[in-house]
């Protein structure tokens, strides 16, 4: 990628100054942007949430929401027009035609109510003058280039009939209806699945190759970068920090903030070959089966969220449950937690059952079991005070409320967060500092378990690297087993001692870590390594 | 076919609603003071002795609980609602007479105000920014207020005593045997008041659903895909936003229609509109609660059968629904 | 808490509602004071026009209709607190069972609320006044019985949907009792729903009362609105301000109820209502 040719400007941002309405944590979204955009290159524009890369991106095709969230100043130059001044006429001949855009969620991005021939036909509609007949051709064909099946059916399904996937398919399809010059993608694989991931980067990747389209591509994710971009520009709240061909900045990145972040990307190798954990088992759950289904009166669909699922968790290690969305690891993590029941099965707690436990039986075990949430906004109770929440649980528990207090106020100590904190309201902090105060409630407890669900996957990069170094410490020096859930096997591979694969609600794979990443046997193992964003990239910086 | 099967679905929920319906009428008699045979047989004193005794029998009023609701189910199965003793004709006939003008009335005056107030709901939402959205804002909030049977007195006082265009009451002119389009003219102006207060109200409860609706579909991202196509913006708000704004105005409307039966009953009162509701307030004067009983039970009947075409047209509308 | 009364303060409509409100309780507290005696006596010559004396004119009986109303203002407010209340709380139980238990208790509680959401709220109200004979507390029986539906709807998707919340999860995690998370988590954070749909509510009890007072089902020893509106009609002909001023007092109220509902709506939940 680094040696092609310099290609001809397709579009070109010259001090493009976005304002934010009056109020917000800044003046502007994007201060001073200036950015080339190549035929036949992919430029990735990366940035962590609030960098205003999204607001770069929507300023170009004049879709940035409300009055007050404007372009300021600053030139958006395309095909010789400056698009920052183009009449709305002007802007709508540009729209899908030249220029087109594919969204994060397709599933939203999608009009619920139109067949996808419909709305892909729309695009040929507004465009061109082809008849009906014409249209449906031209859609069918071009459903054939995005790879999805049987074109001719799938033009009369509904968007909830197709799967993720298929949607972002769907949705490339129609931005590439009239070979635009352009073609804008904000965070396109963010809402799917590795693997499915690694399919549409593809296909984005074929096609822009074929039609020597320009691409930008907003990311958060440096892997997806190193995958598909030919030039990167690194956004720190909304200033341009660092620019260039993808080689220089990934492998010399000169800028510190480009170096901080990508120090901060959990490295995709292997922890160190360690002595096989002996120590007895805490947490063991044998063929553990739970079911989801619509019973209804006319029957309905069942789905297997746990198809016989057995595990086991030494005192001291931690166990990483990998897996990609409804494989059933979050499922097996409440089970655990006892969160939720299961059909049938055993889950042993140090030897014994608490499946079958009623409430009250359960009561003295719950303590032993704690749980970390994915979502830092929704796991906090808004309307509880810091010390409140960390101190609930040991004030269930029999603890004097004064006491407990005290004893959370130097719990935020150890997970690393001000004393001053505690007479104030989860919705005064930061995402990963909620996190560490759901980490604080979770210790409260004293358990000798604790089950992380996703808890740094809504969470930055760097932030990310700073709970997950937090919650290493705690473990080390409280003696803690961990069950760790994660989609992200590049995270597992640095925290867990062994891996279980989850798929479809069955462990296809259970094995320790350096196993695991050096001698992959299940071949859905092997896809989820395959599918891994960036692997070369790290790979060959860290070989 | 997907409709179908959908018609069978909520047909067979249909049912337990219906039997619901019996049953709390056969608990509302029970409630009532006094003698159940009373209740039925409507204000007391007006049976004679020998029909209350042919009452007690008949309802199994001599016998167990059980086998009195056994007989009450019976007869509402057979649709027999009872003997209006007052009006000395079966309460069914009674009510079966009444029921077209009424629906004449409830139908015109949902169609108005769902189409009126669709319509102020899109513009006040579209003009956002202009005079547009805060006046029809005023307005919906006033009629939101606005006692129909108030509004109609009012309407009676302005435009039939002083103004004196419309009349002030009944469904036709009394003696002036109109025929063809001269009825229709005719009984369109008699209608013209107790239509517009009784759906006043709704029109306002529409527009306000159809002005949120719009702007939270505004906001949503397939509007920005629309845009981002080179769509019109009148095109994005009538081929993308409307149909899916359109949605929690059918369910509100479905919600709403058991309670422009209740409306109804005071605007064809105020107005003199030989319906059902007319019917309802001569049963009040009277204290005949059978009745009042079965004009309860039909016009229930009648909701589950609106609430199933409102079913019907949200099914139509979304594909989302499988079943 | 502070920054919702700050956004209610901002909310125009909303202060003008409120004014109305506290008018209104102004007027229930003096009108012993300026209406001295019974709302019934006959003050003067019947079918008087508003002039100074009668500000609002006399009825058929020679009744001072000024005088109803700030009487009646009593009767509407209490009727329309009570139902509210009482449908705030019936509800609340019916849609809290359903929504934080849920399973086989949910389809019958929700079957059940949804039967009664169907069957054509005024006619059932009537029947119930019509059955327990005429009487303040009749009204709010009946008034309640058709609009708890609505509240244990509401209770029910927020719970089921502060069920599925992390932060109810995670206090079920630490071992808290079903009554503790209930009532220190869930219904904390719905209340401000429930008092922003509540208010609105009042509002419609109000109209659903001056409804049934009209139709001669108002309790005939206590004065209200609906009471000399029903009285006034046989006259309106000759006598129009008999019906006008009680309707115009009505429109006011509800509208008030409504603005302050509507404000509360916006202060307490902004991220909803900001549109």
């Amino acid at each position: 990628m680094n040696d092609m040719p310099m290609n001809d400007v397709v579009l070109e941002l010259e001090k493009l100054n976005i304002a934010l309405p009056p109020g917000a944590d800044r003046a502007h979204a994007a201060t001073d942007i200036d950015l080339v955009l190549r035929a036949g290159e992919v430029t990735c524009l990366i940035g962590e949430s609030g960098s205003g890369k999204s607001l770069v991106a929507r300023s170009i095709l004049g879709l940035l929401p409300g009055p007050h969230v404007r372009v300021s100043s600053g030139r958006i130059l395309f095909e010789g027009q400056d698009l920052a001044r183009a009449t709305p006429a002007q802007m709508r001949k540009v729209r899908g035609a030249r220029i087109s855009m594919i969204f994060q969620e397709p599933m939203t991005a999608l009009n619920p109510l139109h067949t996808i021939g419909r709305q892909i036909g729309e695009v040929l509609r507004i465009h061109t003058k082809l008849g009906a007949a014409a249209r449906r051709a031209r859609v069918i064909e071009l459903l054939e280039s995005v790879h999805l099946p049987e074109p001719a059916q799938l033009l009369r399904s509904f968007p909830h009939q197709l799967s993720g996937g298929q949607r972002q398919r769907a949705m490339i399809a129609m931005a590439l209806a009239l070979r635009p010059r352009l073609l804008i993608a904000d965070e396109p694989t963010t809402a799917l699945d590795v693997t499915t991931q690694a399919q549409i980067l593809k296909l984005i990747r074929d096609l822009q190759h074929q039609h020597g389209t320009a691409v930008l591509f907003i990311t958060h994710d440096f892997g997806v970068v190193a995958d598909i971009a030919d030039t990167v520009a690194v956004l720190q709240k909304g200033t341009l920090v660092e620019q260039g061909r993808t080689a220089q900045v990934l492998g010399h990145p000169a800028h510190p903030y480009t170096q901080a972040l990508i120090a901060a990307v959990p490295k995709l190798m292997p922890p160190p070959v360690r002595a096989p954990n002996t120590a007895p088992f805490v947490v063991q759950a044998r063929d553990v089966r739970k079911t989801y289904g619509a019973r209804g009166f006319f029957g309905g669909r069942v789905t297997h969220a746990l198809d016989g699922v057995s595990i086991e968790l030494r005192r001291g290690e931690t166990l990483g449950l990998v897996g990609e969305s409804g494989s059933g690891k979050s499922t097996l993590a409440r089970a655990i937690t006892r969160l939720m029941t299961v059909d049938s099965g055993e889950i042993l707690l140090s030897g014994r059952d608490i499946a079958r436990m009623t409430r009250l039986q359960l009561r003295p075990y719950r303590k032993r079991v704690q749980m970390v949430f994915q979502d830092p906004y929704g796991s906090l109770d808004p309307r509880q005070r810091v010390v409140d929440i960390i101190a609930e649980g040991p004030i269930i528990h029999g603890t004097q409320p004064e006491l407990a207090r005290d004893e959370a106020r130097a719990l935020l100590a150890l997970v690393g967060l001000d004393p001053s904190a505690a007479n104030r309201f989860a919705h005064e902090f930061s995402g990963g500092q909620r996190q560490r105060i759901g980490i604080a409630r979770a210790l409260a407890l004293r358990p000798e378990v604790l089950v992380a669900d996703e808890p740094v996957s809504a969470l930055d990069v760097s932030v990310q690297a700073q709970v997950l170094a937090l919650l290493a410490d705690v473990k080390a020096r409280l003696h803690l087993s961990m069950l760790f859930v994660t989609h992200d096997l590049r995270v597992a591979l640095q925290v867990c001692d062994r891996i279980a694969v989850m798929q479809r609600g069955r462990v296809v794979e259970v094995a320790p870590t350096a196993e695991i990443y050096g001698a992959p046997k299940h071949p859905y193992t092997k896809a989820l390594f395959a599918a891994l964003p960036g692997a070369n990239w790290q790979e060959t910086v860290y070989a | 076919m997907r409709l179908l099967r959908y018609l069978g679905h909520r047909l067979l929920l249909a049912v337990p609603v219906i039997l619901g319906i019996v049953v709390l009428n056969f608990f509302l008699i029970h409630l009532a003071p006094g003698d159940a045979a009373s209740v039925l047989a409507g204000e007391s004193g007006a049976a004679t002795p020998e029909y209350m005794a042919l009452l007690r029998h008949k309802f199994g009023l001599d016998q167990p609980l059980s086998t009195q609701f056994y007989v009450y189910l019976l007869n509402m199965a057979h649709f027999d609602l009872g003997y209006s003793f007052r009006n000395d004709s079966p309460v069914v006939g009674l009510i079966l007479d009444r029921l077209g003008p009424t629906l004449l009335l409830m139908l015109t005056a949902f169609v108005v105000a769902l189409i009126c107030g669709t319509l102020l709901g899109l513009v006040a939402a579209t003009g956002r920014r202009t005079w547009r959205d805060p006046v029809i804002s005023v307005i919906s909030l006033i009629a939101y207020a606005t006692p129909g049977f108030w509004l109609g007195l009012m309407m009676i006082v302005v435009f039939a005593i002083r103004l004196a265009w419309l009349p002030t009451s009944g469904l036709d002119t009394v003696g002036a045997d109109n025929e063809g389009w001269d009825e229709v003219v005719d009984i369109a102006r008699h209608m013209v008041m107790p239509a517009l207060s009784l759906s006043l109200f709704y029109l306002a409860v529409y527009a306000r659903v159809m002005r949120a609706s719009v702007l939270e579909q505004t906001g949503m991202d397939y509007v920005v895909t629309a845009r981002a196509k080179g769509q019109t913006e009148i095109r994005v708000m009538l081929g993308h936003v409307l149909r899916n704004a359109l949605l929690p105005v059918v369910t509100m409307a479905g919600v709403q229609a058991g309670n422009l039966i209740g409306g109804s009953i005071v605007v064809e009162t105020v107005f003199g509109w030989p319906g059902i509701g007319t019917l309802a307030f001569n049963a009040l004067q009277s204290r005949d609660l059978n009745l009042l009983l079965g004009i309860f039970f039909v016009s229930a009947c009648l909701v589950v059968v609106v609430n199933l075409v409102v079913d019907l047209i949200y099914v139509s509308l979304d594909p989302r629904i499988e079943r | 808490m502070r920054e919702a009364l700050q956004r209610f303060a901002r909310n125009r409509l909303a202060v003008f509602g409120a004014c109305v409100l506290i008018g209104l309780l102004v007027l229930v507290a003096i009108s012993p004071l300026v209406f001295p005696g019974d709302p019934f006596r006959l003050a003067g010559k019947p079918l008087q026009a508003p002039d100074r004396v009668f500000l609002f004119g006399t009825d058929t009986l020679g009744r001072d209709v000024a005088a109803g109303i700030a009487y009646g203002a009593r009767t509407s407010l209490l009727i329309g607190v009570g139902a509210t209340l009482s449908a705030i709380v019936f509800g609340a139980m019916v849609g809290g069972f359903a929504g934080y238990y849920r399973g086989g208790v949910e389809i019958v509680l929700m079957r059940v609320t949804e039967f009664f959401q169907t069957i054509p709220a005024f006619v059932l109200a009537i029947l119930i006044v019509a059955i327990l004979s005429p009487s303040v507390s009749s009204e709010i029986i009946a008034i309640a019985a058709v609009s708890w539906p609505g509240i244990a709807r509401l209770v029910r998707g927020e719970f089921v949907a502060l069920g599925g919340r992390e932060f109810v999860q995670a206090c079920a995690g630490l071992g808290a009792s079903d009554a503790r998370i209930i009532f220190r988590h869930m219904l904390p954070n719905c209340a401000s729903s429930i008092i922003a749909v509540g208010s609105l509510l009042i509002g419609t009890s109000i109209l659903t009362e001056a409804g049934l007072a009209f139709l001669g089902l108002g309790d005939p020893n206590v004065m209200s609105w609906g009471l000399i509106i029903s009285a006034g009609r046989a006259v309106l002909r000759s006598a129009w301000w008999i019906c006008t001023f009680p309707g115009i007092a009505i429109l006011l109220t509800v509208l008030g109820v409504n603005l302050v509902g509507d404000g509360l709506n916006e202060a307490l939940n902004p991220k909803l209502a900001r549109r």
